[in-house]
């Protein structure tokens, strides 16, 4: 059989020849297809002790995710370069959107645009791990749940660590609030930083704030489901599934300077010492969101 | 002190991991004597395990393991540990008494809590007046950790469980330890061991896991897929082994270092999951047939989060460390070997063929419009 196509191209040297490149790219193409298929269908494949699954993450959530990231919300990224090509950080990025597509987003952000194609291990509010499939999925793209010995470990491996300190304070907040960050919580990633002197990189998110605009929150519903908000959208209830299509806003993805936390492991325990760099990295990501509106403002107007 | 015997005493000699142990020990040159205890029979299969024995002791393994063996057989919930304690000069204590399900050796539920908690502790205060005790060596779980979404994603050895397991071993487990650390404060002087096992996995014991993976048709809680991880049998005897000849003071967790997802586990096995929802009976009811009836909570609690232990501490202090969970799974696979659904080769077969087919078809389309000009090959695929 591979004798046939050696023939044919001699027989008619011009289009054969000239297809002949494209053949390999898909005859490639559908090998490693199948032998992918096969891997996950024997289970020869590896997965890291907090269940990240890379080739899963490379072959199917990447490729889906990236459709969105590059033809609906045009994501376009400044500052990678303050990304380390190597060792540990802590990315603090706003959080928005009422479902939190903004995190997928910055995790391929980081992914396709930095040099070193990083992963970005996010860390997950508890419900996320209470409800079945989400768990799942979350733990082989690479997140784990959001406490001290995860955030801990991770950085302590040099991994990239991205966490949203709104929580669903940010996520389930109304349109008019938006592109206003929400309280930290404890600012129990900053004495994570601090414990293991992990430099903060605060990362600022503009367009996933648009993505659902959430006009309402049926609160007796929510509380009746065991979610944190129900949303109520333009489109959302009322249009049923399709009012789950994201509005295809511009997005915009900064990276900040990194914070260094070398050598303040002391400063773990100190209230007033974490609740003050929190609040540094807050001012830090507030202002980069001015910063981008102001850039989209005039692209667009 | 140094010129005294070294007596060990084993608990729970006729199962499985009590004989190895013992087996081991005895052919051990450093020990000059072991007393096995059960109330059992002695295992059947013992003769063949002392045969198999092979400690890399220095000075090599002895030829007549037997001649340095005893067998008692009485309950731990006696005054009979205390007695052979003392009058036969035991100098360590090795507690694998220790039931880890409901089954046709230990009986119903209550009595495993009857033998994990009150033989235990039973054991514990005999131990407690033996002046001449210098090791303490327990057979424990990673059970102890519990599990809930709320957990992270590995434990240390520092982890406390977030919230009360449903589990009967696991609450057990955390009873035996709790009894064990006011004995490490009543007795400074022992050297006291805690061990706390992953799941046991070898292609020759049988244990619930292996009748698990052993169906074609795997049920798994739907919409879960979780973490976990194994420890290879010999390389539990190993540990055991070198706790009772050496002295590593502590708790520790035992298992294979990485991860294997459940559906990972079931694919390698070459069998095919069938998710059950968690809630209601149908999916305690589906695992409990998996199980064969020896099902329980600690299992299902398994299935849905899953347990990674940290193992960084044991293998600094013992200088061992045990084979990777994957390779732990493969050499169990073994002995599961046949009644496989989707064998590995059959799949890589199929792999090979549908390749192979594409490449056909593709080489046929291309070789039309090439021969016989665009027109012609419509014509022809009319």
């Amino acid at each position: 059989m591979s004798g046939e196509l050696p023939a044919g191209g001699s027989a008619h040297p011009g289009p054969a020849g000239s297809d002949r490149p494209e053949a390999d790219i898909w005859d490639r193409r559908i090998a490693t297809g199948l032998s992918f298929l096969r891997r996950r269908l024997t289970g020869e494949y590896e997965v890291d002790e907090f269940g990240f699954d890379r080739e899963l993450t490379n072959g199917v959530f990447h490729p889906a995710l990236r459709l969105l990231y590059r033809s609906w919300f045009r994501v376009e990224v400044l500052g990678v370069g303050h990304l380390p090509a190597d060792g540990p950080a802590l990315v603090v990025a706003n959080h928005s959107g009422t479902i939190a597509v903004d995190a997928l987003m910055l995790s391929l952000a980081v992914h396709d645009e930095h040099p070193a194609h990083r992963y970005l291990r996010l860390l997950g509010a508890d419900l996320v791990f209470r409800m079945p499939f989400l768990s799942e999925l979350t733990r082989k793209g690479g997140g784990t749940l959001a406490c001290h010995p995860d955030a801990e470990r991770l950085m302590a491996a040099g991994e990239l660590v991205g966490v949203f300190p709104e929580g669903f304070k940010g996520v389930g907040k109304l349109y008019r609030d938006r592109y206003r960050l929400q309280r930290f919580g404890r600012g129990g990633f900053v004495s994570a930083a601090l414990r293991t002197g992990t430099p903060i990189i605060p990362a600022a998110i503009v367009g996933a704030e648009e993505i659902y605009p959430m006009i309402g929150n049926l609160k007796p519903l929510a509380r009746l489901l065991g979610t944190p908000y129900f949303p109520v959208t333009p489109t959302f209830p009322w249009l049923g599934p399709l009012g789950m299509v994201p509005l295809p806003s511009k997005w915009f993805i900064q990276f900040g300077e990194p914070m260094p936390t070398t050598g303040m492991a002391g400063q773990a325990e100190d209230p007033l010492a974490v609740f003050n760099l929190a609040d540094q990295v807050r001012e830090t990501i507030q202002q980069g969101l001015h910063d981008l509106l102001k850039i989209r403002g005039d692209r667009t107007g | 002190m140094t010129d005294r015997a070294e007596v060990v005493l084993v608990t729970g000699v006729s199962r499985y991991l009590g004989a190895q142990v013992a087996a081991r020990l005895a052919a051990d040159p450093r020990i000059d004597c072991v007393i096995g205890m059960d109330r059992e029979p002695l295992y059947a299969g013992w003769r063949e395990t002392t045969n198999a024995a092979d400690p890399r002791a220095p000075g090599g393994a002895r030829q007549d393991p037997r001649r340095h063996f005893e067998f008692v057989r009485a309950d731990i919930r006696t005054a009979e540990p205390g007695r052979v304690i003392a009058a036969g000069g035991v100098r360590t204590v090795v507690h694998l008494a220790v039931a880890s399900g409901v089954g046709s050796q230990s009986g119903s539920r209550a009595a495993m809590k009857e033998l994990n908690v009150i033989g235990t502790m039973h054991l514990l205060a005999a131990c407690q007046q033996a002046p001449g005790l210098r090791k303490f060596v327990m057979r424990s779980s990673t059970a102890a950790y519990g599990a809930s979404f709320r957990d992270p994603a590995v434990f240390t050895e520092e982890t406390e469980p977030r919230e009360m397991p449903r589990g009967g071993f696991a609450r057990d487990v955390l009873d035996m330890e709790d009894y064990v650390r006011g004995f490490r404060r009543r007795r400074p002087n022992v050297a006291v061991t805690v061990l706390r096992f992953a799941p046991f996995v070898s292609h020759h014991a049988s244990t619930s896991l292996t009748r698990y993976f052993a169906q074609p048709l795997v049920p798994t809680v739907l919409g879960r897929d979780p973490r976990l991880q194994f420890v290879h049998v010999d390389d539990a005897l190993e540990i055991l082994h070198r706790s009772v000849v050496e002295e590593h003071p502590g708790t520790y967790n035992v298992a294979g270092s990485g991860v294997i997802t459940l559906s990972q586990a079931v694919r390698r096995a070459g069998r095919l999951a069938v998710p059950v929802v968690e809630p209601g009976m149908s999916a305690l009811a589906g695992i409990a047939r998996g199980f064969g009836r020896r099902f329980n909570l600690d299992q299902l609690d398994l299935f849905v989060h899953g347990r990674v232990v940290d193992t960084r501490r044991l293998v600094r202090e013992y200088g061992f460390e045990p084979r990777p969970t994957s390779v732990a799974f493969d050499d169990f696979l073994r002995g599961t070997g046949d009644g496989e659904v989707l064998p590995r080769e059959a799949v890589r077969a199929a792999e090979r063929l549908v390749l192979d087919r594409i490449r056909q078809a593709r080489a046929a389309l291309k070789a039309a419009p090439d021969g016989h000009g665009g027109q012609a090959s419509g014509g022809e695929a009319r």
